[in-house]
């Protein structure tokens, strides 16, 4: 069977800080896998680590049948392997036109020319004003990213993301810090995706998990504790005791 | 940009963007205003010219990809001898010696780029300080080719496309640098409105995203500091060409410090901060400094300090932010 993106004997470790141990896993085409764990399970390390934002002490990373583990990030970009951060990560003076319309200039190749104006370029204008439109971001698209509401900058990190066309989409809490009220719109947002991209999402609102995940991977102390359906992780005993039951009852997370 | 943001269509809000506006149409007319007012400042107003256009060069890199440096004299100082040189020993053509003076900067830029896109902040400042004091002292030994510290004598000028004699008025010096400016200026404005320029300012935005979104930064960082080294030597090679000397000075650390503070001054980031910081620096200095030229720097100081206090973003990003603040009052 054909992986989307597979890891295998993945390891890193800070010094004595174990942070990645032995992680292997799958993700078939068009998946939609959720990784959850406690804070510091190595969630974000493992995106990190797939990404080529760290390098491992070991292991091999593929995707779909290629080698990527020696590869620069944006190398990695370039085949389709593409990520959301948990802190936004955006450009603060640019607009989300200009944001977005940077990613799909990135893509196509053109970012090189200088000695053309970006409008010339209208079919990648009109791709980066359909991405912002199909994420509810049209009418914002002319203000400066630093002025927008918290949950719009969100969208963005997505919208982004989208442009750089990914085949697999790793998307680290993608809701973190929107209250809850209003995670609605992005979760939306996650649930409408191609089904063409492979989604690997962290994510601490379990109802979202359960919701929109047909497999979950429990993260522990930089491994991976289970991977399983989301009735085989919530009936799992080892789950409830690391994980669940805390989150459960705050469903807020911080960090 | 308010009313800008009221069209509808990304097309129409992108070419607002780029739009000549007339404020800046009437700055590019104001700069033929001394032909006629200051007639017997037009030697002045070349220097001025020549500043803001390596000022411009700075702003590319710094203003618009965040490269600190404080050695950009390095450029300046290459084009201003590789000109200079050309005319003493036999090719007093203007035009060709300028594009000689870009070239050897050019291709010097183009290989300090490798090690410049490695790095950021404190670490840039030190090598990009350390390469200009380099070139600098190389000159200065380099007595039998530079002249050493009594500076390159015999440069002969030809006349400008055989027409045009250099003047003691100023007159074709004037005209010379204020065209080489503006054309200058015009590939500088054509650069920050294309898809590079574009990611020029993803770059100074955030560093982190861009190889997120499949950019190579340090790729593009390496051209910019090519075109941007290009352009100082352009510069360089107008003063040597309308002076019809070549100083050690060119090459100096002071000459690295006054452009990055003329381009704070004036506001990193916007193409004219470069060029209103030159003429407030240039003529302020002109004015003040007749009786105690080293006193002068007391007030420069004290101006530093105040802009980068008050206005952060320079005179200019002042200026914007009154101006947005009006219209949005209107």
């Amino acid at each position: 069977m054909s992986a989307a993106l597979a890891t295998r004997g993945l390891d890193k470790r800070f010094g004595s800080l174990v942070v990645a141990r032995g992680i292997e896993f799958s993700l078939p085409l068009g998946a939609r896998y959720a990784l959850i764990g406690p804070n510091g399970a190595g969630k974000t390390t493992l995106i990190n680590l797939m990404t080529g934002m760290l390098r491992p002490d070991a292991g091999e990373i593929l995707l779909g049948d290629e080698p990527i583990a020696a590869l620069p990030p944006e190398r990695r970009v370039a085949r389709g392997l593409v990520r959301t951060f948990q802190i936004n990560t955006l450009f603060p003076h640019l607009t989300p036109l200009e944001a977005v319309t940077l990613a799909v200039c990135e893509r196509e190749g053109v970012a090189r020319t200088w000695w053309r104006r970006v409008s010339a370029y209208s079919g990648v204008v009109d791709e980066a004003h359909a991405i912002l439109s199909s994420l509810m971001l049209g009418a914002d698209c002319y203000r400066p990213t630093r002025e927008l509401p918290y949950g719009r900058q969100r969208l963005l990190e997505i919208a982004l993301a989208l442009a750089t066309r990914p085949k697999v989409l790793l998307l680290d809490e993608p809701a973190a810090g929107v209250p809850r009220d209003e995670s609605a719109e992005l979760f939306a947002a996650i649930a409408n995706l191609s089904r063409d991209i492979t989604v690997l999402f962290i994510e601490h609102d379990m109802n979202f998990v359960f919701r929109f995940a047909s497999r979950i991977i429990v993260m522990v102390g930089g491994r991976i504790l289970l991977e399983g359906t989301p009735e085989e992780v919530s009936a799992d005993p080892r789950v409830r005791e690391v994980y669940l039951g805390k989150s459960h009852r705050t469903g807020v997370h911080h960090g | 940009m308010t009313a800008a943001a009221a069209a509808t269509s990304p097309h129409a809000w992108l070419q607002a963007q780029a739009r000549w506006n007339r404020t800046e149409i009437a700055f590019w007319l104001a700069t033929l205003l001394p032909f006629w007012l200051f007639p017997d400042y037009l030697v002045l107003a070349s220097q001025i010219a020549i500043t803001a256009l390596f000022a411009l060069s700075l702003d590319l890199i710094l203003g618009y990809a965040g490269i600190v440096s404080l050695g950009h004299a390095a450029f300046f100082g290459l084009g201003a001898y590789t000109a200079g040189l050309a005319a003493k020993y036999g090719w007093g053509e203007p035009l060709t010696g300028l594009m000689l003076g870009a070239l050897a900067a050019g291709i010097v830029g183009y290989a300090a780029s490798f090690i410049i896109a490695r790095f950021r902040h404190l670490a840039l400042i030190m090598i990009t300080l350390g390469m200009g004091l380099l070139l600098a002292e190389l000159a200065n030994s380099l007595h039998w080719l530079t002249g050493g510290t009594d500076g390159l004598q015999g440069v002969k000028m030809w006349p400008i496309f055989n027409k045009f004699r250099f003047d003691l008025y100023g007159t074709t010096a004037y005209s010379y640098s204020l065209i080489v400016l503006f054309l200058c200026f015009l590939v500088a404005r054509r650069i920050i409105n294309s898809p590079f320029g574009l990611s020029l300012r993803g770059i100074r935005e955030n560093p982190l995203r861009m190889p997120a979104l499949g950019a190579s930064s340090r790729a593009h960082l390496r051209k910019i500091y090519t075109i941007s080294a290009v352009m100082a030597g352009i510069a360089g090679a107008l003063l040597a060409q309308t002076t019809e000397t070549v100083s050690l000075e060119v090459l100096g650390f002071q000459r690295s410090a006054d452009v990055l503070v003329i381009l704070i001054l004036g506001g990193a980031g916007r193409l004219y901060g470069g060029l209103v910081g030159a003429i407030i620096f240039m003529v302020a200095r002109d004015q003040f400094s007749g009786n105690t030229p080293q006193f002068w720097y007391f007030w420069i100081g004290a101006l530093l300090i105040a802009v980068v206090m008050f206005l952060p973003n320079g005179i200019l990003g002042g200026l914007a932010k009154l101006s947005s603040a009006w219209r949005s009052r209107a």
